[in-house]
Formats: C-alpha cells, sequence, structure tokens
C-alpha cells in the first residue's frame, strides 16, 4: 500500500490498524505518527548495557523485591541492581520472575534459550530446547506461507513430543 | 612452547588469509560457561576462585588435543607480557587489569584461547584469518563439548548456560568479526553500515572491543542478543548476510576510488609508506593509521612492495608491548617511537 500518512498526510503509511470499537475503522499511519498515537512502541535499538541501566532504573520502584535475596550466596536483588552482575547461577532461580522481563528486553523479545545443552543434560532438557526451536521455525514458516515447511516441522513436533 | 615464542610469530589469525580476508581480517567467536557449583567470581572468595582456576586449567590442559597447549598464569605475568596477549586478542583489556587467580590457555596456532577467571569462569575463544565461521564453531563446540563431559556447567531449561551478566545469557556466544572498512570511512558511508547492523541487532565497535576506536579503520561486528536463536543461527546471520553484504559494500567503494580517483588513492598509498619508512619517531596509533591504505592498496593491486602476512606483522610487532618484548627492554613512551621507527625503516628498507 502506497497512501499516505492520514494523520500528517506527508510520509508513507506503514502501519495499518483496525479499530473494534467504538465502530469498525481502518486507519493507515506513518510509523512516527503510530508511535505518537501510542499505537505502537517503536522499538529503538539499545546496547544490552542501555537496556540493563533502564531496567535497573526503573525496577528499583519494585515494592520490596530489592530487598530479596539469593539464599545460596546472599546476593540480593539491589545488589545486582547496582553492579549489573548476578552473584552465583542459583540467583536466576532466585529472581527468576524479577529477571525474565529483563532478560525479554535484552534479548529481544526472546525469553527461552534454543540451541546447545550440556552433553550430560537429561534426556528431558534436550526434548524441551528442542521444542522451543521447532515451534519458532513452524511459525517462520507460517509466516512466509511455506505450508510444507510446516507441515515437516509439525510432524518432527509431534515425534518429539511423544519421545 | 612459551609466551617469549609466542611474541615472535603472528598466529594464525593474522595469516591475512580466508575467504573474504581482502576485507575480513579475522572471525573469532566466544562462548562463556561457569562451573554449577561455585559462585560467579563478583561474589567468590580469593580461596574459590583459585579452586576455580585450579580446576579449569588442569581439565582443559587434560583435554588439549595437542600437547603444546600454553598455559599463561596471567596473574603472576608481568605487565608487558599482559598486554602482549590483549594485542595478539587472546585476552581482554580487563582480563589483563583485573585481580586475582586467573589465565589463559593458547593452542600453539592460536586458534583457541581459553580465559579463566574472565567475567565469567571460562570463556572459550576461536579466532581465525578472514570469514570462516563454521570451522570456528566445529573447533569451539569439540572444546565445549569434551569440557562438558568432566565439568557440570550452569545451566537453566528456560534461561539455558547461565552468565554472571544476564545480557550473555542463553547460548553465550559472542560472533566477531573485524573488518578493514578504509573506503566506507572515507566516502562516510560507514554510518549507513553501522545503522544496517544495528537493525539487525548488531553491535560495531573499535579495533579493541567495547568502547574503543576504529584505528587503522579496523571494525568489529558482534551480535548483542544470546537468548532465544542457537549458536548455529546467530553464525548463520553472520556467515550468510550481514557480513558478506559489508564486504561487497566495501568492494565497490575501492572498485570506484581505483577507477575514478586513482591518483588520489595511490598519492594515499605511498605518502603513507613514504613516512613509515622514514619516521625518525612515529606512534602505535600513527603507524596503524598508516597501515590502512596500504593494506588497501595490497588488495585493490596497486602496491606490491610487501604482502598481507608482513603488513600484518608490522601491525602486530609495532604495538607498544610487542615492542618492548622484542627490544628486551622496559620503553617510555619517547623510547618507543624512536625503537618503532627504527624498527619500521629496518623492516621496510628496499
Amino acid at each position: 500500500m502506497n497512501s499516505l500518512c492520514q494523520r500528517c498526510n506527508k510520509a508513507k503509511a506503514t502501519v495499518h490498524i483496525t479499530d473494534t470499537t467504538p465502530h469498525k475503522r481502518e486507519r493507515h499511519l506513518c510509523e512516527e505518527c503510530a508511535e505518537k498515537e501510542g499505537v505502537i512502541v517503536k522499538q529503538h535499538h539499545q546496547t544490552t548495557n542501555a537496556v540493563l541501566q533502564q531496567f535497573i532504573k526503573n525496577a528499583t520502584g519494585l515494592g520490596g523485591a530489592d530487598d530479596l535475596a539469593c539464599p545460596k550466596c546472599g546476593r540480593t536483588f539491589r545488589e545486582f541492581q547496582m553492579k549489573g552482575l548476578l552473584g552465583c547461577p542459583h540467583d536466576y532461580e532466585a529472581f527468576r520472575s524479577l529477571l525474565a522481563p529483563l532478560l525479554e528486553r535484552a534479548h529481544d523479545g526472546a525469553t527461552h534459550h534454543v540451541g546447545q545443552v550440556p552433553p550430560t543434560a537429561e534426556p528431558a532438557v534436550h526434548r524441551q530446547t528442542g521444542l522451543v526451536k521447532l515451534r519458532r521455525e513452524l511459525q517462520d514458516a507460517l509466516e512466509q506461507e511455506n505450508y510444507e515447511r510446516a507441515a515437516r516441522v509439525r510432524d518432527q513436533i509431534k515425534t518429539l513430543e511423544s519421545k | 612452547m612459551t609466551l617469549d615464542d609466542l611474541t615472535r610469530t603472528t598466529g594464525e589469525w593474522l595469516r591475512g588469509a580466508g575467504p573474504l580476508s581482502e576485507v575480513v581480517v579475522s572471525s573469532r567467536v566466544r562462548l562463556a560457561r561457569n562451573l554449577a557449583d561455585y559462585p560467579f567470581l563478583s561474589t567468590a572468595t580469593a580461596g574459590e576462585r583459585t579452586e576455580i582456576y585450579r580446576s579449569l586449567a588442569d581439565e582443559i590442559m587434560a583435554a588439549a588435543p595437542s600437547k603444546q597447549m600454553l598455559l599463561i598464569d596471567v596473574d603472576k605475568a608481568d605487565a608487558i607480557d599482559r598486554q602482549v596477549l590483549v594485542e595478539r586478542h587472546l585476552i581482554s583489556r580487563q582480563h589483563a587489569a583485573a585481580e586475582g587467580s586467573r589465565g589463559v590457555t593458547v593452542s600453539p596456532t592460536e586458534t583457541s584461547a581459553l580465559m579463566i577467571n574472565e567475567e565469567d569462569h571460562l570463556r572459550i575463544q576461536t579466532l581465525r584469518s578472514g570469514l570462516q565461521l563454521e570451522p570456528l564453531w566445529q573447533e569451539m563446540h569439540e572444546i565445549d563439548q569434551a569440557l562438558g563431559k568432566s565439568l557440570s556447567f550452569a545451566f537453566d531449561r528456560q534461561f539455558g548456560y547461565l552468565t554472571a551478566c544476564p545480557t550473555n545469557v542463553g547460548t553465550g556466544i559472542r560472533v566477531s568479526v573485524m573488518l578493514h572498512l578504509p573506503a566506507l570511512k572515507l566516502t562516510k558511508e560507514i554510518e549507513r553500515v553501522a545503522r544496517a547492523a544495528k537493525d539487525l541487532r548488531l553491535a560495531v565497535r573499535g579495533l579493541y572491543g567495547e568502547g574503543t576506536d576504529a584505528v587503522g579503520d579496523l571494525y568489529q561486528i558482534s551480535n548483542q542478543t544470546t537468548l532465544g536463536r542457537s549458536e548455529e543461527e546467530i553464525i548463520e546471520t553472520f556467515g550468510r548476510n550481514a557480513i558478506p553484504n559489508i564486504v561487497e559494500y566495501e568492494n565497490v567503494a575501492r572498485d570506484s576510488m581505483a577507477r575514478h580517483r586513482p591518483y588520489q588513492l595511490d598519492d594515499k598509498i605511498w605518502r603513507a609508506y613514504g613516512i613509515l619508512s622514514n619516521a625518525r619517531r612515529i606512534s602505535s596509533e600513527e603507524t596503524q593509521t598508516l597501515l590502512s591504505p596500504i593494506r588497501m592498496g595490497i588488495h585493490v593491486g596497486r602496491f606490491k612492495e610487501f604482502d598481507i602476512a608482513t603488513l600484518n606483522e608490522i601491525f602486530l610487532h609495532t604495538q607498544p608491548a610487542h615492542l618492548q618484548k622484542m627490544h628486551g627492554n622496559t620503553l617510555d613512551d619517547e623510547q618507543r617511537g624512536t625503537v618503532r621507527a627504527d624498527y619500521l625503516r629496518r623492516r621496510l628498507a628496499r
């Protein structure tokens, strides 16, 4: 679609929205106007450290969360906020719910590991990371309308799930 | 093999060969790993740090396929030796400057360097000249799997390999490619490359990593995210898309210069050569800056006095720590300038 933005009438409309309330209507906006209207949140690229800093700033308001301490190494969430470094591997368990949104932002929306697992890991771990990867492949195939590949990936998922 | 032997050579990654080596100086892959049974280094006691160092060093040396593997105790090494390791890209500046038990193991041809007790307990690095990401990943994967059989690495089902800084969690992989981009710098198109790289979630940095300048038109491009994409996917983004595109972009800019402004290009190359081969005192930075047009001149066939391997050797040996190591004495800034100029005149004498 090559129409101009309905709000500024200057830039090319690249964001197409269908409102359902109060009544159904279609709108075509440029990225900048869409961002101004709060329709989209533009993902400005940030360095990982900037994301971390930003998160640390936002998280300081979390009620009582910063007092949370890892039972293994004693590092508190507040200390992590100050230093940007965790105290021990168990911190990921102790602060899981607080870390999850931070990781999601720092890693471009990803929430689960995909890739290698230690050679000594239980088969269940191998299966799980394999499934995460295949489900994403399925999504990609569907988005590209490559139904042949999608069917193949779906079969692989079924096989892995039944193991 | 000792560090002194190492200093006189250049290592595989400066061979100046490999795919797309006219632009890609070298490629590197690193993995971050931590022992599950120890705290991360920011909370580890000095005793725990030493235990981690010993057990990792023992395992790496035992698993090493070559008896020639070199273990360097960075904590006991003197300042010049530590700097030599930084100049060779075998350890980070942070690792050189840190305190407490720490070290690095280096394979004979310097294709692998394993840092012990850097930010994480273990950072496995593999390096090669040109764009050779698949062989790098293979070598790295073999080391990782071999060590993973005898060592228990911290791993979580959701978050993958656990690291001291959450920005490395997941695969713990950082792929980084060193590019020589003089033509894009000259035509100021480098900014566009930087923006395109950022869209692909890649970081662009100077020669010695984070916070350093692109001296000698050398840039490092590396991935920023480590969670949610497999090692192979990340490597593919580099090898198939990002890097070949930038290389082509640079080559087009070089060709255009050679075709439309050959005298300007030759003038730049030969002036640089003139200064390098006649100066009586010269800094490391000026040397690297002047080697840049010559590096490009060799690749576009307009400079034939010496080859890329020689240029890389000069590049490495004129850096402060290598210069002092070869000279055999500690030298201050001013003395280094003179010794460097003497070395260059000797090396470039026709």
